[in-house]
């Protein structure tokens, strides 16, 4: 095989990658504002669904629940997975340090319904005995925090594991306490993995539907099992409307995350580079 | 202000909260839920509660263990089945994203530098994107009158539409769909940090560059694999909603079976004897990830 023509199969083979990973959400789309009832089949452009979709109440509300359980979830599993996270690597010798690692990463590597099986049959012991808690929005908060503690506990561990300890060492030298040290070096330089800690355990929280399942109430419908169960039926033109909605949402937050953090990145290193010039005068 | 952060820093035992808040948390959310799933499988059908499990009868406490469970999975040849065919879909979907996601990191890799953090965004992108909707998606594209076998029709290639709905085909083309970017992830970051002066140094000893890939490139990646592998065949094991929304009646997955058994027979401890011997067969690859990431870190430091 000559260069160029390695050089067009490789450029091939990542376009058809592409293609695969983008032509369903590429499909959603379109199809959301195919006026048709029959969703495959396309008749006009039309914003029909979204119509119906703003009239849809049990979806709305779906989404507010939805929503409040994702930012809940995603402060607490933000504030343990840092709690863990620091337990883990700044203490590197406790008794019982295996055993913290091997729980905090057990939701990772566990199925979804093996998760939601165990932490139900706890809650509905525990409601046997004290007589709460009640299955709805806070049993749901649990699952969902158990789950993105976990996940936020690598996305801090691995910011942790690149900074450097020598900083808080100087600030301690320059007569730092400890709580000091957290909130004037440790934090400031942390901030941009709590954000992406905050925004990945918030979409997880967002599209769970296997824990939800599992540890919800009567009444307590979060947006992904109504899609669920819309979906469990057959096609559903209205779900193409939310995910298109979502789609646009996700992909605005995720371009924005980006440049906020490509910018916070340059703005330390720029302040890195002037205090060493600055030391060296 | 000032006085609560004159409080924390009296507090002496930093230490022990920093480790005992999320100890605490990991116990009640992780660790004790998983013993009561370990013993509601080993207890009755009517019995769910821990004090029928102590028997006082000859004085002093004994635990009852009730393995009637464990037998009747093992009698059963559905839930064998259903282990067995878990366990080969699994395999099939690692090695179909093996096969598509190894050229892919490698060829990402090899692309020029400025322009691997956008490829590397673009894998990421749909990941960020409701799971569950990209999985109704390929219903959309997949059913009988779906958007693909509309399109092949009108292009007059096919006369009849193709039955790619509700059987493995469709199962699968879910799952490597899904699980893909978690092949090529560390795959890209294994192939980007090959020292390209070994292949420089095979073709300078006239080594052929299809040679050099087998013997240099795929033996110093194998880390990369693994890691990728049991990325993709951990979750894919005991995946739910994509044989749900996905799969047909007779592409049977061990986590439908659970939430079958646990929501539609209400039975609780077969469920909870399902979950334990699914953690089981969880726990081989899963040693086989931590072992190879440990070489990994062993070879860094």
């Amino acid at each position: 095989m000559s260069h160029a023509m390695n050089k067009a199969f490789a450029r091939g083979w990542m376009i058809a990658v592409y293609a695969f990973l983008y032509l369903p959400i590429v499909t959603l789309v379109i199809y959301s504002f195919n006026d048709s009832r029959l969703v495959t089949v396309w008749s006009h452009a039309s914003f029909r669904w979204y119509h119906a979709l703003m009239k849809d109440t049990d979806l709305v509300s779906a989404v507010v629940l939805s929503l409040k359980i994702a930012f809940l979830s995603a402060l607490m599993s933000v504030l343990f997975g840092t709690f863990t996270a620091f337990a883990l690597n700044r203490y590197k010798h406790f008794r019982g340090r295996t055993l913290l690692s091997s729980m905090a990463s057990a939701p990772l590597v566990m199925p979804d319904v093996i998760v939601g099986l165990s932490l139900l049959l706890m809650l509905v012991s525990l409601q046997h005995w004290l007589g709460f808690p009640e299955r709805g929005l806070f049993t749901i908060l649990l699952g969902h925090a158990l789950l993105g503690t976990a996940y936020a506990t690598v996305v801090v561990t691995s910011r942790l594991k690149e900074m450097d300890t020598r900083l808080d060492e100087a600030a301690m030298d320059l007569g730092c306490k400890p709580f000091q040290v957290f909130q004037l070096v440790t934090l400031p330089l942390l901030a941009p993995a709590l954000v992406s800690a905050f925004l990945l355990t918030f979409t997880l929280s967002f599209d769970d539907v296997v824990l939800s399942s599992f540890l919800s109430g009567p009444g307590y419908n979060t947006l992904p099992m109504v899609i669920f169960s819309r979906a469990r039926l057959g096609l559903n033109p209205t779900i193409n409307a939310v995910a298109t909605m979502t789609i646009t949402v996700v992909t605005i937050a995720v371009i924005a995350s980006s440049f906020y953090q490509s910018h916070a990145e340059r703005k330390r290193k720029r302040e890195i580079a002037l205090a060493y010039s600055e030391s060296n005068k | 202000m000032d006085k609560i952060i004159n409080y924390l820093h009296s507090l002496r035992h930093g230490r022990s909260v920093v480790i005992g808040v999320p100890y605490l948390w990991f116990i009640m959310l992780a660790l004790i839920p998983l013993m009561i799933v370990l013993k509601i499988s080993l207890s009755e059908m009517q019995s769910t509660s821990v004090s029928n499990m102590i028997d006082w009868t000859q004085g002093w406490p004994t635990i009852k263990l009730n393995f009637a469970n464990y037998l009747f999975l093992a009698s059963d040849s559905l839930y064998i089945q259903t282990y067995i065919s878990s366990i080969q879909y699994a395999f099939i979907t690692t090695i179909i994203c093996l096969t598509i996601g190894y050229p892919f990191a490698y060829f990402m890799a090899r692309s020029p530098k400025h322009l691997q953090p956008m490829l590397l965004m673009l894998i990421m992108l749909p990941f960020w994107t409701s799971f569950l909707l990209r999985i109704y998606a390929w219903k959309t594209l997949l059913v009988s009158n779906g958007v693909i076998n509309n399109v092949l029709m009108s292009l007059h290639i096919i006369d009849a539409p193709l039955a790619m709905m509700n059987n493995s085909f469709s199962l699968i083309i879910g799952m490597v769909y899904s699980y893909l970017p978690f092949m090529i992830l560390p795959l890209f970051a294994n192939l980007s940090k090959l020292d390209l002066r070994y292949l420089e140094a095979a073709a300078d000893l006239g080594t052929s560059p299809f040679k050099a890939f087998w013997l240099i490139t795929v033996p110093l990646s194998k880390a990369g694999i693994i890691a990728g592998s049991m990325l993709v065949f951990i979750p894919a094991l005991g995946e739910y909603v994509i044989p749900e929304l996905l799969g047909g009646p007779d592409t049977l997955m061990i986590g439908r079976v659970l939430w079958d058994e646990f929501f539609s027979n209400n039975d609780w401890p077969i469920a909870s004897a399902v979950a334990v011997v699914m953690i089981l067969l969880i726990l081989l690859p899963m040693a086989i990830y931590n072992k190879s990431q440990a070489q990994l870190t062993e070879i860094k430091t």
